[in-house]
């Protein structure tokens, strides 16, 4: 029984820390652009993930006040799901943006292997 | 030797990660990290205690997260559109459109099958609506501004991906984004000259608690994120079909 208390209390924090390491990982060995973009992403996605897990508490629900039954002693704390909110919008303006470089220098080297990239190798 | 190198940083940023969350537990009413005598608690947060505690008074919104987005941190939000704002603008700037005229490399892609075409046709509409629906009970239920104009630019990817010449007008969507930044920004002003704080809710009534009608401005602010982001994602989405 002490082992499935274990992995529920840890499940989402694991997760989210996994989701990190996958894409320091990528970022740090890939060299596709494309695939170092989606390690940003990951990154970005565990970190979010970690937030939002963090601020749950079992039993309450969502800050929502839709029914009379609904007060403030049983939902959870609104302020990581805010920022979480503009985390997401702010990752996706990054991802957006990086995009369009890669394409630029996609057109410009006809490849996407930093290793072949004269200027970015490291 | 680069893996070997990436798997021994990764290790010990594993040990450090480990070492610090270990204590904690999903779920809890406390975070389970002991400090110096006692441990660290979820229910006394200050901050988060008033939003919960004061949004009927003083937002009238069901939604508590709408209410912190758009009104306790209203000027926030603003930044946060000036963000999206920037990276749509630098996008446009880096990937300038090139108008190709010769019609052989339009011909010689693959049309979409009729089913694709016909789905994306009927699903449309729908998926708009959907989308529609999401921005303007922001502050009823989950979503909201940012999250409906996502949908909205899902509705136009579709429409792009089963279209090979299906045509959005720039013009148009660039004037629906540039007004409803416009907007946005005026209807905070107004609060701000004329009141003493930015966006000010009660400048229309507040009517009723958990009905359309209600928590003053805030659906208003979020139906103008809400074309903003569709527009300008919209926007976004054909750059990069015109480059591919």
């Amino acid at each position: 029984m002490n082992w499935i208390e274990t992995v529920y209390n840890y499940s989402y924090f694991v997760g989210a820390f996994g989701l990190i390491m996958i894409g320091l990982y990528a970022v740090m060995v890939k060299t596709n652009l494309i695939k170092i973009l989606i390690g940003i992403n990951l990154i970005d996605v565990g970190v979010n993930i970690f937030l939002v897990s963090l601020g749950y508490i079992k039993g309450k629900g969502a800050p929502i006040f839709s029914s009379a039954k609904i007060n403030p002693a049983n939902v959870i704390d609104p302020i990581p799901q805010a920022l979480v909110l503009t985390a997401i919008v702010i990752g996706l303006a990054v991802t957006a943006l990086s995009l369009s470089v890669i394409i630029k220098l996609y057109g410009h080297y006809k490849t996407l292997d930093i290793s072949k990239i004269r200027e970015m190798r490291w | 030797m680069k893996k070997i190198i990436a798997t021994l940083i990764l290790l010990v940023f594993t040990f450090y990660v480990y070492n610090t969350i270990k204590g904690f537990k999903f779920g809890h009413d406390f975070i389970g990290a002991k400090t110096q005598n006692k441990t660290i608690s979820k229910k006394i947060e200050p901050a988060g205690k008033h939003y919960l505690e004061n949004n009927k008074l003083e937002n009238n919104s069901a939604n508590v997260i709408t209410s912190i987005v758009v009104s306790y941190r209203g000027f926030d939000t603003l930044g946060e559109v000036t963000v999206l704002f920037l990276a749509a603008t630098g996008l446009g700037v880096i990937l300038t459109i090139v108008r190709k005229e010769d019609d052989d490399e339009e011909s010689s892609e693959r049309e979409p099958s009729l089913i694709v075409k016909t789905a994306a046709r009927i699903l449309f509409p729908l998926i708009f609506l959907f989308g529609v629906y999401v921005f303007i009970h922001g502050h009823l239920t989950p979503g909201g501004g940012f999250q409906g104009g996502t949908i909205i630019a899902t509705a136009y990817l579709m429409m792009f991906l089963s279209y090979s010449n299906f045509k959005i007008n720039h013009t148009i969507f660039k004037s629906i984004e540039s007004l409803s930044g416009l907007t946005f920004i005026t209807i905070g002003l107004v609060g701000l000259l004329g009141f003493g704080m930015f966006l000010k809710l009660d400048l229309i009534p507040m009517g009723v608690f958990n009905s359309l009608f209600s928590a003053g401005l805030i659906p208003v602010v979020y139906i103008i994120v809400g074309f903003k982001v569709g527009s300008e994602l919209t926007a976004v989405v054909d750059s990069y079909r015109e480059n591919w």
